[in-house]
């Protein structure tokens, strides 16, 4: 494998491992804090990749907006669908336990997988990235790398500074980091914590939604997308560490690199190759790497 | 164990063994499914009833079976079912030990997740490697003999042979379940940490559970091998793996019996969604009230159907006055 | 001509830190056969800490245990469990949805697991019936052993605490604040069962019980931060400046 070749592995590693992130951070955080197992989690990355593709025409027509427009239309539905499911669902898996939440969760995947079929089929979609950032990059003297995948390694590790800057600078960033390791001492200290619940899901929500965005011009849109994300983010738990963000990054990087690496170098082993690195983390450290928090 | 279970119990396999009299091939078909369905509740009734591990790997083990009824057919003729059938399962139960000696480390929710990885790395290897044939699957191009006797390509012996191996497998598990070694698996459910504080090593009893119960979910995709003639990767799908989890809630987890009724059950309600009859064009979207009904029962019935006829009655009759002090020691099978 | 009571469990220079923490800080103590050694401190003192380093749910830092002269230091909980240290916790850990009887049964079962025998019916053990019959007798519950150990009043279910512990017959008993929440008749109950117990085995009480201390225990060792602050008779710890300081005003 020559330099360039290297390099470009290198970012496309990266981009994942990113992408790969902000979709785990959202799980971890919603089971650190509130203790639910929410298989459905993937589903919301469908969500908003089928977002991507079936807001585009329209903030087109109505607004003459682009992709960025688009991308701020999807945010605010997002927020608002994880609050509406937080009041409506998830508020009453709380006191459950988790083989019920994860059959009702699993309930939930098949719900909004017909529903999504009903509503906008179950044919594969592309979405074009914006003309701006449509373009390529030279690489040294032979390769060119797309600005659109510099792009989202960009903006997710700008939401992964801002998660950082929030969770240990703001109070609220406080209570959740308190939620996640005492959620009984929270709610002593007579903290709303109902309220801080429902933030907490739609961020997480926002934060998915917002990731199958982003990710469908290089992804494609596809029915399957949700339940093969929702997986390879169970891995990035359980290595990172449950309720762990900085877990969830690095673990989310480890893979990102196992895997981009792994379809180069040993493509028939490449899907494999993600549970073995799994296996070998959880013979050293049965909890993860890191503690919550 | 009550008398109204056992008479429940004996009643349901007298059914089924009378069954095929009256039944057409479709309909014996549909049910030998439904008992494979059935052994394969039974086998994850007992990691998640009885020791309290709630596995969601259980597909793999049915998966490995089924392709090892297949791979270690040999090419020129049938393979004899006295040893492909305990191959076949010995392949589960040897990844049952892989798996579970790495996940049990792990405790509660990383428990679900890790046996649910692994489940998926077994689907990869079949997947993605010329081992398991791909995407397009294998076929069993000759189905095991037991000498002369049993020929399996037909309905009835089928059947027969199918619901043998669900009595055997039945049977043994009440037997495993109310021995030392079942009730010992019944406090670590319970409360693991006192019967280490006893002086028993539960790490080895979880093991060995795992291990059994992979060897059943073995047999179950023998059968399922066997039966259709047929393998692909779809067989090792954590969808599997969710939907005998439940199936064995919405028939009622700690019965054996609830593993069956909810195989049944679940078998029912599937029929009942696909059914053009009912719904006509809008049955190819069946997952969504099959999704609904999951979420229902899980919600309203969290005991499951087992316990169904006791609120009937209950309702019907009221309540009958309890002797002061009565107990059951154990739940029935 | 007197010989030296039997030493059944002991503590050298006991350590346990928890990265800056040190939680508890070179205690030693012995465990004599027909003795009640009481483990007393502020909340916080290390009790949990050390009484998890004896059973062996916790790995000690630094120092040794020995069990019937054995090193037991890295033994696992079972396997020290298995060689007569028995066990009873704070919180209840009985089965409640077993009967109480069952709940003594399974204990015993620890003695002669046979986990092989999957034809027989466990409750064809001879061995673990006679031990679970005697244990629930001892614990005083014979009338009460088909009731679901989860309907028992919490007295009585810290009665069949104490009695699975002694299932296994024992040489050495942890207990960990046996009395805990309970009122005063059941706590003269169980002072009795204590007593009883007192002569045929080694015994660690950890309790925050001052009046019930003073009468059983033959030995007290106070724990404060981790440190033993003083070790020795009733009297000597009553007298003691050093407890006194301790425990100004508190009791």
């Amino acid at each position: 494998m020559d330099v360039a070749t290297f390099l470009i592995q290198c970012l496309n590693a990266l981009q994942y491992g990113l992408l790969l992130f902000l979709v785990a951070s959202g799980l971890t955080l919603i089971f650190g804090i509130m203790g639910v197992i929410n298989l459905a989690h993937g589903s919301f990355y469908m969500i908003g990749a089928y977002m991507a593709y079936a807001l585009a025409p329209i903030v087109t027509s109505t607004f003459g907006g682009g992709f960025f427009a688009t991308l701020l239309l999807g945010l605010v539905l997002a927020v608002l669908l994880g609050y509406l499911l937080e009041w409506a669902f998830f508020s009453f898996l709380y006191e459950r336990e988790h083989l019920q939440q994860v059959l009702m969760t699993y309930g939930l995947i098949l719900v909004f997988e017909e529903c999504r079929s009903l509503l906008l089929g179950d044919t594969v979609h592309g979405v074009a990235p914006p003309d701006m950032l449509a373009g390529t990059i030279a690489l040294g003297q032979m390769m060119t790398y797309p600005v659109y995948r510099l792009f989202i390694s960009g903006v997710c590790l700008l939401l992964a500074l801002g998660m950082y800057l929030v969770l240990t600078r703001t109070r609220i960033g406080m209570m959740i980091r308190a939620g996640s390791t005492n959620r009984e001492m929270v709610q002593s200290l007579g903290i709303d914590i109902k309220f801080l619940y429902r933030i907490v899901f739609a961020a997480g929500v926002a934060i998915a939604v917002f990731a199958g965005m982003i990710a469908a011009p290089v992804s494609s849109v596809y029915p399957g997308m949700g339940n093969s994300v929702l997986i390879i983010c169970f891995v990035v738990v359980v290595i990172g560490g449950i309720g762990s963000v900085r877990g969830a990054l690095l673990a989310a990087l480890l893979i990102g690199v196992v895997d981009t690496f792994g379809k180069v170098l040993l493509p028939q082993a490449s899907g494999v190759l993600v549970y073995v690195l799994m296996a070998l983390i959880l013979l050293w450290k049965p909890d993860g790497l890191f503690k919550a928090g | 164990m009550k008398r109204t279970d056992i008479l429940f119990i004996v009643l349901a396999f007298a059914a089924l063994a009378l069954y095929p009299l009256v039944a057409e091939p479709y309909g014996i078909d549909r049910v030998t499914k439904i008992m494979v369905f059935g052994i394969f509740a039974l086998s994850l009734e007992l990691l998640v009833g009885s020791t309290g591990l709630v596995c969601f790997g259980q597909a793999a083990f049915l998966g490995i079976g089924a392709y090892a009824a297949v791979l270690l057919s040999p090419q020129d003729g049938p393979a004899s079912l006295l040893w492909l059938l305990p191959a076949s399962m010995l392949a589960a139960g040897a990844y049952a030990l892989f798996m579970g000696a790495l996940s049990l480390r792990t405790r509660g929710v990383y428990f679900i997740m890790v046996t649910l990885a692994f489940s998926q790395m077994a689907f990869y290897v079949v997947h993605d490697t010329p081992l398991g044939g791909g995407t397009d699957g294998i076929y069993l191009t000759n189905k095991p003999m037991l000498g002369t006797l049993l020929d399996l390509d037909r309905s009835v012996p089928m059947y027969a042979f199918t619901f043998g191996c669900l009595l055997l497998v039945f049977v043994f598990l009440a037997l495993v379940l109310r021995s030392r070694f079942g009730r010992a698996l019944a406090g670590i459910r319970v409360n693991e940490q006192r019967m280490r504080a006893t002086g028993f090593p539960t790490y080895p009893y979880k093991l060995a559970a795992f291990m059994i119960s992979g060897a059943i979910a073995g047999l179950a995709g023998f059968l399922f091998a066997v039966k259709d003639g047929f393998v692909n990767p779809e067989l090792m799908s954590w969808h599997l793996s969710g939907e005998v989890l439940i199936m064995i809630i919405l028939g009622g987890l700690g019965h054996l019996r609830g593993a069956l009724l909810g195989a049944f059950a679940f078998a029912m309600l599937q029929e009942f969604f696909k059914s053009e009859a009912i719904f006509g064009d809008f049955a190819k979207h069946w997952h969504l009230g099959l999704g609904l009904s999951i979420i229902l029962s899980v919600a309203l019935l969290p005991r499951g159907l087992v316990d169904v006829p006791q609120q009937i009655l209950l309702r019907l009759l009221g309540p009958r006055p309890k002797p002061p002090g009565t107990a059951t020691q154990k739940s029935p099978p | 001509m007197m010989t030296a009571p039997e030493v059944l469990l002991r503590a050298d220079g006991l350590s346990r830190r928890w990265g800056g923490l040190l939680a508890v800080d070179r205690v030693s103590l012995d465990l004599q056969r027909g003795t009640v050694h009481a483990v007393i401190g502020t909340n916080g003192a290390g009790k949990s800490t050390l009484i998890n380093m004896l059973s062996g749910e916790l790995t000690p830092t630094g120092g040794r245990v020995e069990l019937l002269g054995q090193d037991v230091t890295q033994w696992s909980q079972p396997r020290r469990a298995r060689a007569g240290l028995g066990r009873s916790y704070q919180r209840n850990t009985i089965y409640p949805s077993f009967t109480v009887f069952e709940n003594c049964r399974l204990a015993a079962q620890a003695r002669t697991p046979r986990p092989w025998a999957w034809w027989q019916d466990a409750r064809q053990c001879p061995i673990s019936m006679a031990a679970a019959y005697a244990s629930v007798e001892r614990a005083g519950l014979t009338d009460l052993r088909e009731l679901a150990a989860g309907l028992l009043s919490h007295g009585q279910k810290r009665q069949l605490e104490i009695a699975m512990c002694l299932a296994t017959e024992p040489d050495v008993l942890l207990l960990d604040e046996p009395l805990a929440g309970m009122g005063a008749e059941e706590t003269e109950r169980m002072l009795l069962l204590l007593a009883e117990l007192k002569t045929s085995h080694a015994t660690l009480l950890v309790e925050h019980d001052m009046d019930a201390v003073f009468r059983i225990a033959d030995c007290i060792t106070v724990m404060v931060n981790g440190t033993v602050i003083a070790s020795g008779t009733p009297d000597f710890v009553r007298n003691s400046p050093e407890v006194r300081v301790a425990y100004l005003g508190e009791h």
